[in-house]
């Protein structure tokens, strides 16, 4: 019957207009921005022609190829610690009566959706030099903290940043496993730990490995993390591109296009790792019976409730001591707790910073639209109509997790830079302009409505269309008055997951803001690594909190049904 | 007004895979037609080119006299009733059921009588205000019913229409169907893998495998007269038993295993192999006939199904009725099969074609 959707030439005219007008948008701010990056680092203003220059000088200087080796060890160390606290948190939530367990879920999902700098720069407000337990334990004992600056503190806040990765996509996959395929296990004489080594987490390591593989690409794509926990000369990859782009004048950037292109290298390389691992031992299963709950009262349950409780509430205290904070007087760049609360901070904002705040909303809401719009569109074309283009489409929404924010914003300043000279002389050009934010938004923050609403979209039966169509209403208005409407809710949870992640979005603004077109999470962001901590603080707080009643809304409205990954 | 559809030489290929070979078959106007055959024979593959969900790739569809290969799904003018019912889930039964009636732009106040009267002739009038996922599934079936026969139809199309409900319930939703389909007069093509359904519905079939027709006919043709061992072994359960004929006067004269050798009548002069096709209740146990051994008996109430172990090795079924025997054989015991020769049917053995008559 699948077999059937080929070749249908009634349709054609409109979903092939809506192929053609995905495919522009995408060659347009992916595929060629990319395309100018390649070719910009094959070049360089010290060498003629084409030329290997920007690689061979990354692989000469340790300056360099130390900020690689760097970013390898922050996005592998955190992957691993993810997956030994995510795995047990799943397997808990999944198989206990967990005290509370919507609300821990809930502060799991919470912390994921925080931009990452938030939860580094909240561990300095706790843990840093001058932090408030550092200060406490040196006054009371004399006892040093080891420093939370540099690689160890920044694999500490990714491993707690992004842990939910794994905790998510495993307990997916924990929560559909059969229970007759356990009962099978036990009733072949397996005991519990047993059972669970050698069918449960076997069964599931797809599900790890994804979740792992979400970790692994936005640490090492993260730019805010490191950017505030480097800590005297620690480089990552992203860093190194936003300095090297900075220090390289007229914009040629050919040496942060070269750092740029390897890391796309390693992301594609772990990703196809993973695919061709995972491949091997795809299973799939629908649960026709879940698994078992266990059912524990009295002291068992608190014992089980207790790593859930500890975990989730360390994962989310960032937010919580940042707005905090917000309210907290500040002296130069230290919070003073002894002089009470003030909203000082907040007026801050409203003198001064009243119009990234703006913009914030302004662009995130604009690109929302226009992910709205194509992503119902985009989502229908892949599930319904893939024709020979489905796995090009396909690859186009991989695109975000392989191309870390900063090396987009880079192509995009590469690649938009200079679009001819106008009539009166002047430069054309894109970068600097409200536009291009807006753009990078949609195309990076786009896959998750996409995904949500094709998932939604594949669950739904084909033969409601036909029927519609069958009816006598025509293809087009069949898709408006039926299949839109009823892939709204899948799409529009999606929507808040991406706009969501636009509000918080810092790699790619902060290579293309100006000062007009400057965001909240970029004078967060540069607040705080000037040192003027308390307006950091109460920006941050804008962030968290819009992001916190999105979520809460999007988690009611669809049941808890809505993935988050 | 109902039309007659004429399928000509109807192709329909998905690269190397022909799934529509070349079918011709003509469904009279009012009649209830259905295509008939196992997964994979084609038949909802033909259906959906007649709804205009797959291209035709070769040959013409017509209704009455004009071919529709290349009209829009929505123009055709048809009421599809599908395997899973497709309801519109966001729209409550009445809006399910005026959707097609609101495309065609009927007047807004002839609506609600239409819907009413559609919803009443499927039983279901008092449940126009609920929602879908309220419904049961063979409420959503009558739904769905009234939604494809209110737009009045030149053409109604079934695909597998009760494969999901249970077996009960199928019984009394063919009743139904049937019936309606009688009243209303609408030329119906119904799909289905379920012979007995098939032969319980339908004024005509056309048993279809692998992309082809193997035959047309009335319920009872098809049944008593089988065209080729594939339709006697698909509809109702069939023995086949290979021998050799000679033909004598119209009559040909099998010789069978065991020296066993029975006269039936011949539609065409034939000599060589042959198998021959019987039905478990067109065989019984005799004074002569072929010699074999009960090797298992099953009572099923209203018959006792034998199976017998013939002298050649082969293993047949039988069917005997209670009404007419009181004791069940031993296994074990000898017996002889005979069977009436103008009951049983004659195919050549390597072109499959019908000798009997």
């Amino acid at each position: 019957m699948l077999k059937g959707r080929k070749g249908q030439p009634f349709y054609r005219d409109f979903w092939f207009w809506v192929k053609i007008l995905i495919f522009v948008v995408f060659l347009l701010f992916l595929v060629y921005p990319f395309y100018t990056l390649v070719v910009n680092s094959f070049f360089s203003t010290k060498a003629e022609g084409v030329t290997l220059y920007n690689f061979q000088r990354f692989c000469q200087k340790k300056y360099y190829y130390q900020a690689l080796g760097n970013s390898l060890k922050i996005s592998l160390i955190p992957t691993l610690l993810s997956i030994l606290i995510g795995v047990p948190m799943a397997y808990l939530m999944t198989r206990f009566n967990i005290a509370g367990k919507i609300f821990w879920h809930v502060l799991i999902i919470l912390s994921l959706m925080c931009p990452p700098f938030l939860g580094a720069y909240s561990w300095i407000i706790l843990f840093g030099n001058a932090g408030i337990v550092t200060k406490f334990l040196t006054g009371l004992f004399g006892f040093q903290m080891p420093s939370i600056y540099g690689q160890g503190g920044i694999c500490a806040v990714f491993t707690l940043k992004l842990f939910p990765y794994v905790y998510l996509y495993v307990s997916g996959a924990m929560g559909s496993i059969d229970r007759s395929v356990e009962e099978c296990a036990e009733n072949l004489g397996s005991g519990k730990l047993r059972r669970l080594l050698t069918v449960t987490v076997p069964v599931v390591t797809p599900s790890i490995a994804a979740g792992a593989l979400m970790v692994f690409m936005t640490a090492l794509a993260d730019y805010g993390t490191p950017g505030i926990l480097a800590g005297g000369d620690f480089r990552t990859l992203p860093t190194l591109i936003y300095n090297e782009y900075l220090s390289e004048t007229g914009g040629n950037a050919n040496l942060a296009s070269a750092i740029s292109m390897i890391i796309v290298v390693i992301a594609l390389l772990i990703l196809f790792l993973q695919k061709a691992w995972v491949a091997r031992k795809n299973y799939t299963m629908s649960a026709l019976r879940p698994p078992q709950i266990t059912e524990y009262h009295g002291v068992k349950r608190f014992w089980v409730t207790l790593p859930v409780a500890l975990v989730s509430l360390i994962a989310f205290i960032p937010q919580m001591v940042v707005v905090f904070c917000s309210f907290v007087k500040t002296n130069y760049s230290n919070f003073v707790f002894e002089e009470g609360f003030t909203l000082e901070h907040y007026a801050e904002l409203g003198r001064g910073l009243t119009s990234q705040i703006s913009n914030t909303f302004v662009y995130s809401t604009i690109a929302i639209l226009f992910i709205l719009i194509l992503g119902i569109l985009m989502s229908y074309v892949i599930v319904r109509r893939r024709g020979k283009t489905g796995g090009a489409l396909d690859m186009l929404m991989m695109a975000p997790y392989v191309i870390p924010g900063s090396v987009l914003g880079l192509c995009y300043i590469v690649a938009f830079n200079n679009l001819g000279t106008g009539a009166d002389g002047t430069v054309i050009k894109l970068t600097g302009t409200a536009a291009i934010i807006i753009i990078s938004m949609i195309i990076r923050k786009m896959p998750y409505t996409v995904r949500s609403g094709s998932a939604y979209l594949m669950q739904m039966d084909p033969s409601v269309e036909e029927a519609s169509i069958n009816l006598g209403v025509s293809p087009m208005k069949t898709f408006l008055k039926v299949t839109a409407r009823l892939m709204l809710p899948g799409v529009l949870s999606g929507a808040i997951i991406s706009w969501v992640t636009c509000i918080n979005e810092l790699s790619t603004s902060i290579m293309l803001y100006t000062g007009k077109t400057m965001t909240i999470t970029v004078a967060a962001y540069t607040n705080i690594v000037r040192n003027s901590v308390g307006t950091g603080a109460a920006l941050a707080s804008i962030l968290t909190v819009t992001s916190g009643v999105l979520l809460v809304i999007v988690f009611r409205a669809s049941k808890g049904k809505v993935s988050f990954v | 007004m109902s039309h007659a559809v004429i399928i000509d030489k109807a192709v329909k290929t998905y690269g190397d895979f022909t799934a529509v070979n070349g079918i011709s078959l003509t469904i009279n106007q009012g009649e209830f037609f259905t295509l008939l055959g196992p997964s994979g024979c084609g038949k909802t593959t033909l259906l959906r080119m007649i709804a205009g969900f797959n291209t035709v790739d070769g040959g013409e569809i017509r209704f009455d006299d004009q071919v529709i290969n290349n009209l829009p799904a929505h123009k055709r003018d048809i009421g599809m009733v599908f395997q899973n019912y497709a309801i519109f889930p966001h729209l409550n039964v009445a809006d399910n059921v005026a959707y097609g009636l609101k495309a065609r732009h009927v007047a807004k106040n002839e609506i609600p009588p239409r819907v009413e009267e559609a919803l009443k002739m499927v039983q279901i009038d008092q449940l126009k205000k609920r929602q879908p996922n309220e419904l049961s599934g063979g409420q959503q079936q009558r739904v769905a019913l009234a939604r494809a026969f209110v737009i009045e139809p030149g053409v109604l199309l079934m695909d597998e229409p009760l494969s999901n409900l249970d077996a009960k319930l199928r019984v009394q939703m063919r009743t139904t169907i049937k019936k309606l389909q009688r009243r209303l007069g609408i030329t119906t093509i119904y799909v289905t893998h379920d012979q007995e359904e098939a032969l319980a519905i339908s004024d005509r079939i056309a048993v279809m495998n692998q992309g082809n027709i193997m035959q047309i006919g009335t319920p009872e043709e098809i049944y008593r007269k089988p065209a080729n061992p594939f339709v006697a072994n698909f509809i109702g359960v069939s023995n086949f038993i290979d021998c050799q004929v000679r033909c004598r006067e119209g009559k040909g004269a099998l010789s069978l295993p065991g020296d066993y050798t029975l006269e039936i009548p011949m539609q065409k002069a034939y000599e060589g192999e042959a198998i021959l096709s019987a039905r478990p209740e067109q065989l019984f146990f005799d004074e002569q006939g072929i010699p074999g051994k009960i090797t298992l008996s099953i009572f099923l109430g209203d018959f006792i199904q034998y199976e017998v172990e013939l002298v050649n090795g082969q293993v047949i079924e039988l069917n005997e009725y209670t009404k007419d025997v009181d004791l069940i054989r031993p296994d074990g015991e000898q017996v002889y099969i005979s069977m009436q020769p103008d009951k049983v049917s004659l195919y050549e053995k390597e072109s499959k074609e019908v000798l009997s008559c």
